[in-house]
């Protein structure tokens, strides 16, 4: 099709480079606000890799010291806390905010302001875990970071185990980020429910849209908890509360569960989303229409209810009854069936499609290989027995970064590539996204494939240094060349990300030929979105478009 | 779906998405309610965690006061209660047109509020000074400041919102068009006396 005859929109606005800081700082357009958020997250991404290739570093073999123990400990917090809140989320956010509007034909999110707002508390948030390096202390300038773990276990949280201030500056960065979580996450649920376009009933959305509301109704449902327990952590810490004190008939069991009733939606919270680029990639680069799209809603929404009562298969080691034990590992394994379900709709809108193996595809196609594998060793650990014995080892590190990676990372590296000629307005080097994909596959399976091993053989995680001769050692060794490995294909994507925004051909409307409302905008989009507000009358309405002698509206 | 036709065919031009047959009303529930109704679930949940934290610590403290401290305030949670009755005479007012009962029924609204909130004040000063129970003295004392704090936290936050609200209405900006924006406020205001409903129940009925 002549894509140039079907603009939808004005030619492009003048969108300057010029654009000063001031404009960025103090923008309400969610488009921006998505940017920043993305740029914060792969800031923040680089701080948190440096930190784990410093731990793979330290454990390429036994005995090794390069860093103290008490740095150690302090690297594995910090890689968590930024991984989780400042990498992961924003990462997601970040996309959330860009496309959302875009996809439902909106021109902007339902409170642009208080987007705003959110997006600055997390950066602040942000910023707060990293002061207590220089803060720690008081305004000496001689700080230290948290070093409890990013699950801060009570009584490690205890004012006399954590002297000092570094583990009140990682409760204040996760409520402050909290809060901006909370609110971002209210105004997706309002924009998606409150500005949807003309003719975009509930049921004709785009699946990102309903997995965006999916994931930021979670996200409440998740964060607040953390809040709360963060809350509570504070009158301990400061006001000689009891929640968490042992010695005064405090439960350190109790802190467990809020953490995890947040912690494990938390999982769910950043898989979402992932669900939800894959459901707009696999589609158009496989030319078809998404196989089974109500069950894939209802799929996404039993997932967010299920996850929800799950928790407690973090602590299966500490002692629970028969009874809670049982329930924990049902719903556990109850998840996997919507799970699969959607497995097998993406492979069924695959099959017998015309693939093209593109890069968003081909992560995409990671992602598949990979969650599934991270589900199978997943419902390995629901079985309680099992984890008694794999508990708190590196396979259980493996497993979670399985998913973490292996299916959050492949799925929005894939979500990167589809939607940079939207966002920049230019193509990536499809060269150089082939080589992260290869390198990233090499260097993710050289790590975390061989992790599950010395997680079987004992090792546990959380260690500094081990003994040699317990056949650890080689196992190690190629996980830290794994590392290496990923931290090339890391560079090879930042290169790729910052040489095509100058020199990358220029992406036109509709580069991928694809059916959701941002393809009928211009690349940049301007600022208000679109010129007139579109109607919809089916769930791809650039296909209704494009074949105005078949479309979607007939059959749906 | 049913929307198909050929009138709208013949609009449809490139230039333009597709139109909808009928120029039938499209209508989207309104974010602020949406919005506030988000809010209240996250709050909700926040409210969930100390009310567990409150309930599995019941008498596991090891020493000091216990819950037979408390007596019920029962004349602050009567007016508690019947604030939410006079906020939705206030905007039911506004609706009507009848500024000036709107203006009397929202001061109304917020004197009773700070009646609780003062009477509050009271009856903490007791705790801490007849009956020695602060923050720090035992479990009770810290999952129950906690708990009723962060409910008193809410109520001050709905006071000075409504305080707000009274002030431009003392300058006659508040006009039947703020109708919708009072309403959402109301929202808050009723789930913050909903909670008290809960929240009074477990510490000074079950509880006690």
């Amino acid at each position: 099709m002549a894509m140039q005859s079907m603009t939808l929109s004005r030619p492009p606005v003048a969108r300057s480079r010029t654009d000063g800081l001031y404009e960025w700082v103090t923008t309400v357009d969610h488009k921006r606000i998505g940017v920043m958020y993305v740029l914060l997250a792969l800031g923040f991404l680089v701080i948190g890799g440096l930190e784990a290739a410093a731990m793979r570093l330290q454990l390429i073999r036994p005995h090794a010291d390069y860093v103290s123990p008490r740095v150690f400990n302090q690297i594995m917090t910090m890689h968590g806390t930024t991984m989780i809140f400042f990498v992961a989320m924003p990462l997601l956010f970040g996309f959330i905010n860009y496309l959302v509007p875009l996809m439902i034909g909106a021109r902007d999110m339902a409170f642009p302001r208080l987007n705003a707002f959110s997006f600055w508390l997390t950066a602040f948030g942000g910023l707060l875990l990293y002061y207590s390096v220089i803060g720690g202390y008081g305004l000496y300038g001689d700080g230290n970071a948290p070093e409890v773990g990013w699950w801060a276990y009570a009584p490690l949280t205890a004012r006399a185990f954590s002297r000092g201030h570094s583990s009140d500056y990682w409760t204040l960065s996760l409520l402050v980020s909290g809060f901006g979580t909370i609110l971002t996450s209210i105004n997706i649920i309002a924009s998606v429910l409150c500005t949807r376009c003309r003719g975009m009933t509930l049921g004709k959305m785009p699946l990102f849209a309903w997995m965006s509301a999916t994931m930021a109704v979670l996200a409440i449902l998740a964060i607040a908890p953390l809040t709360a327990a963060q809350m509570m952590l504070m009158v301990d810490r400061y006001l000689g509360g009891h929640f968490f004190d042992t010695q005064a008939g405090g439960s350190a069991v109790l802190w467990m569960h809020f953490f995890w009733i947040f912690g494990h939606p938390e999982v769910y919270v950043l898989i979402v989303p992932t669900f939800a680029f894959v459901s707009e990639i696999i589609p158009v680069f496989s030319r078809k229409a998404m196989f089974g799209y109500p069950i894939m809603v209802a799929a996404t929404v039993t997932i967010a209810f299920i996850s929800l009562s799950v928790w407690a298969h973090h602590m299966f080691t500490v002692g629970m009854s028969a009874s809670s034990t049982t329930f924990f590992m049902i719903t556990t394994m109850a998840i996997s069936v919507p799970t699969g379900i959607k497995i097998f709709n993406w492979l069924a809108t695959m099959w017998g499609g015309k693939i093209s193996f593109k890069a968003p595809m081909l992560f995409c196609i990671g992602f598949l290989l990979q969650f599934l594998v991270a589900g199978l060793t997943g419902v390995m650990l629901a079985t309680a027995p099992l984890t008694w014995q794999l508990g708190n080892s590196y396979f259980v590190v493996a497993h979670f970064h399985y998913v973490i990676l292996g299916g959050i990372f492949f799925g929005t590296f894939g979500g990167f590539y589809y939607w940079y000629p939207k966002v920049v307005g230019r193509m990536y080097s499809g060269t150089l996204a082939r080589w992260h994909f290869w390198l990233f596959v090499i260097g993710f399976h050289l790590t975390f494939d061989f992790m599950h091993i010395p997680g079987f053989l004992g090792m546990p995680r959380r260690i500094y240094t081990y003994e040699p001769g317990r056949g650890w050692d080689v196992w190690n060794f190629i996980v830290a060349i794994g590392a290496a490995v990923q931290i090339v294909a890391t560079a090879v994507f930042i290169l790729n990300v910052l040489w095509s925004a100058r020199r990358g051909p220029l992406a036109g409307n509709d580069p991928w030929d694809a059916w959701t409302l941002e393809w009928s905008t211009t690349s940049p989009p301007p600022a208000y979105n679109f010129a007139t507000l579109p109607t919809v009358k089916s769930r791809r309405p650039l296909w209704d478009l494009k074949h105005p002698e078949d479309p979607d509206w007939k059959y749906e | 779906m049913t929307r198909t036709g050929s009138a709208s065919e013949k609009e449809s031009t490139v230039e333009t998405m597709p139109r909808t047959t009928d120029d039938a009303p499209w209508t989207l529930p309104s974010a602020g309610k949406v919005g506030m109704f988000a809010l209240i679930g996250a709050e909700s949940a926040i409210f969930v965690i100390f009310i567990t934290a409150y309930t599995f610590y019941l008498g596991k403290s090891v020493s000091g006061p216990t819950p037979e401290i408390l007596s019920p305030p029962i004349f602050l949670s009567a007016c508690l209660l019947s604030s939410s009755a006079t906020l939705e005479a206030s905007i039911g007012n506004l609706k009507r047109g009848n500024t000036r009962a709107f203006a009397i029924l929202w001061l109304a609204t917020l004197a009773l509020g700070a009646i609780f909130l003062v009477g509050t004040g009271f009856e903490w000063r007791h705790l801490i000074v007849d009956e020695g129970l602060t923050i720090s003295t035992n479990l009770f004392g810290t999952t129950y400041y906690s708990l009723v704090g962060l409910h008193g936290f809410h109520v001050t936050v709905g006071l000075l919102l409504m305080a707000l609200v009274a002030v431009f209405a003392g300058l006659g900006k508040v006009t039947r068009d703020h109708e919708s924006k009072l309403e959402v406020l109301s929202l808050y205001w009723h789930f913050v006396d909903i909670v008290w409903v809960v929240v009074f129940t477990l510490v000074y009925v079950v509880g006690r």
